[in-house]
């Protein structure tokens, strides 16, 4: 047997042990996969009641003495909400009905533990079940991407796979110069092993097949800021400029697990997060792709109402999350959070259900049945 | 004669029989030597492979176990041992400061790492390297928040003390441990107002697990750890009466004005601590599976005996499972493996770890810096498209690190690195930067310079002395037999082959 033809047959068995009904969707239609999902991870759960902001609440400034951010600091949406001043970069989409705000998102019986909630969401499962893959790894088993993409996913700015760990063909990469360079060194050939050893086969069989279709030759002129997640968003668009079709981008801006002095903290990381999402949108405009873009955050939670003692916040519950994109339908979504019900322990209840939202994403943007990949019909949010 | 002394004499009398042919028959072979190495520390020299294939399985186990250490042999550089005072860094100006935050965080942060890792390559004991590391990635602290050297070395030296000692007593200690305590912001867990990180991880990453404890338990037991600070002038860990919360607590049903140290206790009695613990040494060391019933029989004897982790060890690595064909090449290596492994098992002379210290991050284990307080998730996600493609290009490099090469790649390194000093001196880039630090990046360069200069990789000695010991160099260096068929047969490209084969990144 060739290499090649045992890792397909690989991908097969593990298909058909995830669940029968997926290998039998196998044979529906592809739905849209040629627009691009990219998602954003903000690792650590973002402080959502600092990023859109209840400032009509008076609890909000009573649970806050502190770390509640000023009139100054906020730019009002409505007579309700604001949009965190340093977020400045992401107005002129809002004013142009490009972005959703979806509030108060989060699932029932919330798990304050990050490597937990963070499974949770990444492989789309409820509080009390674990699923051995990602639920975007799910979908491209159940709904191939067409076999010339150079990979289903590419992963920048975290070293762990998240929504496409456990199957996908998944490219990480930090430069795609370096990488086309770099791949001579694998060679696809041969064809045994268990274990260990198949996971490795896997990796340097998608090595060479992205290898084979990335080119190198285009660059881009729109300019990318000089920090941290700027370089992540670059590394992005370059890739996808040089791909041969990519179905999901995913990137990781990390640090906002701000139990201590969070202000600054995380004002660094959301003006970094909003110049790197303008820029963003400017490189899709420019390679002709902002259209057939629909960009979402999420985070594996949000954070404690009531500020703590460091001046920060624990690990909380729901958190609000931005859609973008060319054709995304803009404005505010779910009730804004009331800060005078909160749980026993002091969080606030989910509006939005994250799986309603994914649903969203694959029949609404993708065109695709979400059931089979979801494990269940959720409330879908018109976005998009 | 009673029929014991004749059981006991035919015993004597069968074992002068077989003794002759058996003193020959019971050495465990080159094979298992390899693999008892670098399971159980980093990947062996022909010669080591030759020593311990002399011995049974038993045998060797003990050795390594009776060789572990408690102390570094490697020297730390003097500078790693100041700790700046919080009054002195209150008193700097802001250039002062940013200074500092250069010479702790990056050039203290690479010399840090520059010393462990020449103390991995050079340890007689690299079990003892190995128990070290699975603490550093257990009781994760990071750099990156603590930021003093010195907070993090002294963690170290702590972790290393009971590496194979006692489990509970380094409970005990790295919870007081200066890093620890800033790492997850103990220090600003008060009475009234406390907060929750470390009584969450305490229970989630140290000792239970998740799911073994419930929102209340971690609310209750961060009361108790109330107070627990450091001295931001003298590094040192001190208790603060005035913060602690001597309230009753109730956790895991048990009710009591508990302080840490009692919570700690209360976690050490829990079966689910022993358990949790005895599962991820069974990931580290034996396969990524835990056989339940085989972890639940040693964490029982992990209790009984208090706590101490030698005996779990000669447990696991005298376990059929560990020794089981299926076993050999379940776990794929971690960088540090690769790095470090590689080097020792071609006997690589390293006088300076500097030039492996970026290696490291490259592959994906910056040692002092994990990712988060969960620590490196390891097994298969040690290699995705990226740290693969990092892993070949080293492996190559190492491969074709001829006297000439090595030397050439010195000159090119050290010239790009001083050319860049130089053009920061002169101003010619926008960064704004000392004249201080351009002189601290010329000496870098020629450290680095030096370090690759001085190295000495000899695959044809190498070789040489696995042909002469009676094994081949695929029994030195893999797990499983190679995927790509090669038909090299000799000398360098042979070696260059078998390093670049996935089968290589398995152990």
């Amino acid at each position: 047997m060739k290499r090649r033809e045992f890792l397909s047959a690989l991908g097969a068995g593990t298909l058909v042990s995830l669940s029968p009904t997926l290998a039998m969707a196998a044979a529906a239609p592809v739905g849209r996969m040629d627009r691009l999902l990219i998602l954003v991870e903000l690792k650590g759960g973002n402080d959502g009641l600092n990023t859109i902001i209840p400032f009509s609440d008076d609890a909000y400034y009573a649970l806050r003495p502190q770390l509640a951010v000023r009139a100054d600091g906020m730019i009002k949406l409505d007579g309700k909400v604001a949009i965190n001043k340093v977020l400045n970069p992401l107005m002129p989409m809002w004013s142009a009905g490009q972005m959703a705000i979806l509030q108060g998102v989060g699932y029932p019986q919330a798990n304050l533990s990050h490597f937990r909630s963070i499974e949770i969401w990444d492989t789309a499962s409820k509080s009390d079940e674990y699923l051995p893959v990602g639920w975007l790894t799910r979908l491209f088993a159940a709904y191939p991407v067409p076999p010339q993409f150079t990979a289903d996913a590419i992963v920048i700015g975290s070293a762990d796979l998240g929504p496409v760990a456990g199957g996908a063909r998944a490219i990480e990469l930090d430069n795609p110069g370096q990488f086309s360079h770099q791949a001579r060194l694998v060679q696809a050939m041969s064809s045994r092993g268990g274990g260990a050893l198949a996971h490795i086969l896997k990796v340097e069989d998608d090595v060479v097949r992205a290898a084979q279709s990335l080119g190198n030759g285009k660059t881009l002129k729109t300019e990318f800021p000089d920090h941290g997640f700027g370089h992540t968003c670059k590394t992005a668009c370059e890739t996808l400029a040089n791909a041969n079709g990519i179905a999901v981008a995913r990137l990781t801006l990390t640090g906002f697990d701000t139990h201590q002095n969070q202000a600054g903290t995380q004002a660094n990381l959301l003006t970094q997060l909003g110049e790197g999402l303008a820029a963003l949108k400017t490189a899709l405009v420019e390679m002709g792709r902002w259209d057939d873009t629909l960009i979402l955050t999420y985070s594996e939670f949000g954070r404690r109402p009531k500020e703590n003692e460091s001046g920060g916040t624990d690990h909380g519950t729901v958190a609000p999350h931005f859609v973008l994109g060319g054709k995304v339908r803009g404005g505010l979504y779910g009730n804004t959070p009331s800060l005078a019900v909160l749980d026993e322990s002091g969080n606030l209840p989910y509006q939005i259900d994250f799986r309603g939202v994914y649903a969203s994403v694959l029949e609404r943007w993708w065109n695709l049945p979400s059931q089979t990949v979801l494990g269940g019909k959720f409330a879908l949010t018109q976005f998009v | 004669m009673n029929i014991i002394a004749i059981r006991r004499s035919v015993v004597l009398l069968s074992a002068i029989f077989l003794a002759a042919p058996l003193a020959h028959a019971t050495g465990m072979g080159a094979d298992d030597a390899r693999y008892l190495l670098t399971r159980t520390g980093f990947a062996p020299d022909p010669a080591e492979i030759a020593e311990f294939a002399a011995l049974t399985r038993e045998q060797a186990v003990d050795r390594i176990l009776s060789g572990t250490r408690t102390q570094p042999v490697t020297a730390y550089p003097d500078d790693l041992n100041n700790f700046i005072a919080g009054k002195q860094i209150r008193t700097m100006s802001r250039q002062q400061r940013r200074e500092l935050i250069r010479t702790q965080l990056r050039e203290g942060g690479t010399e840090l790492r520059a010393w462990w890792l020449g103390e991995m390559l050079h340890t007689p004991s690299p079990l003892t390297e190995r128990m070290t590391l699975f603490w550093h990635n257990h009781f994760v602290s990071s750099q990156q928040k603590v930021r003093s050297p010195k907070l993090m070395l002294n963690q170290n030296l702590l972790l290393r003390e009971d590496a194979v000692g006692n489990f509970g007593k380094m409970l005990h200690a790295v919870s007081k441990d200066p890093a620890m305590v800033i790492y997850l912001d103990s220090a600003s867990n008060r009475k009234g107002q406390p907060n929750e990180n470390f009584a969450r991880e305490v229970m989630e990453l140290f000792t239970l697990g998740e799911g073994h404890y419930t929102e209340d338990d971690i609310k209750q037991a961060a009361r108790a750890f109330t107070g627990w600070s450091i001295d931001r002038d003298t590094g040192q860990f001190v208790f603060r009466r005035k913060v602690h919360d001597g309230g009753i607590k109730t956790v895991f049903g048990k009710s009591g004005d508990f302080d840490g140290d009692d919570v700690l206790d209360l976690l050490l009695a829990r079966r689910e601590t022993s358990e949790f613990i005895v599962g991820k040494l069974w990931r580290e060391f034996v396969s990524p599976q835990p056989d339940a019933p085989a972890v639940q029989k040693i964490a029982a004897t992990f209790r009984d005996q208090n706590y101490e982790i030698k005996p779990v060890l000669r447990q696991l690595f005298l376990s059929d499972a560990f020794w089981a064909p299926e076993t050999r090449g379940a776990i794929v290596k971690s960088p540090v493996d690769v790095v470090v492994g590689s080097l020792r098992s071609l006997d690589a002379d390293v006088p300076d770890a500097m030039p492996f210290v970026r290696t490291l991050k490259q592959l994906g284990q910056d040692i002092f810096a994990p990712p988060n307080v969960k620590g490196w998730p390891g097994g298969d996600t040690w290699i995705n498209t990226a740290t693969l493609l990092e892993r070949k290009q080293y492996l190559d490099r190492i491969a074709r690190a001829d006297d000439a090469t090595r030397q050439m790649a010195a000159q090119r390194i050290g010239d790009a690195m001083s050319a860049r000093a130089a053009a920061i001196a002169n101003g010619s880039t926008s960064a704004p930067i000392s004249g201080e630090e351009s002189k601290d990046m010329m000496a870098n360069a020629k450290r680095m310079e030096a370090a690759i200069r001085n190295m000495d990789i000899d695959i044809p000695a190498w070789t040489q002395s696995v042909d002469h010991a009676g094994f081949t160099a695929e029994t030195a260096l893999l797990a499983v037999a190679p995927v790509e068929k090669n038909d090299v047969v000799a000398g360098n490209n042979k070696v260059r082959a078998l390093l670049l084969d996935p089968s290589y990144e398995v152990k």
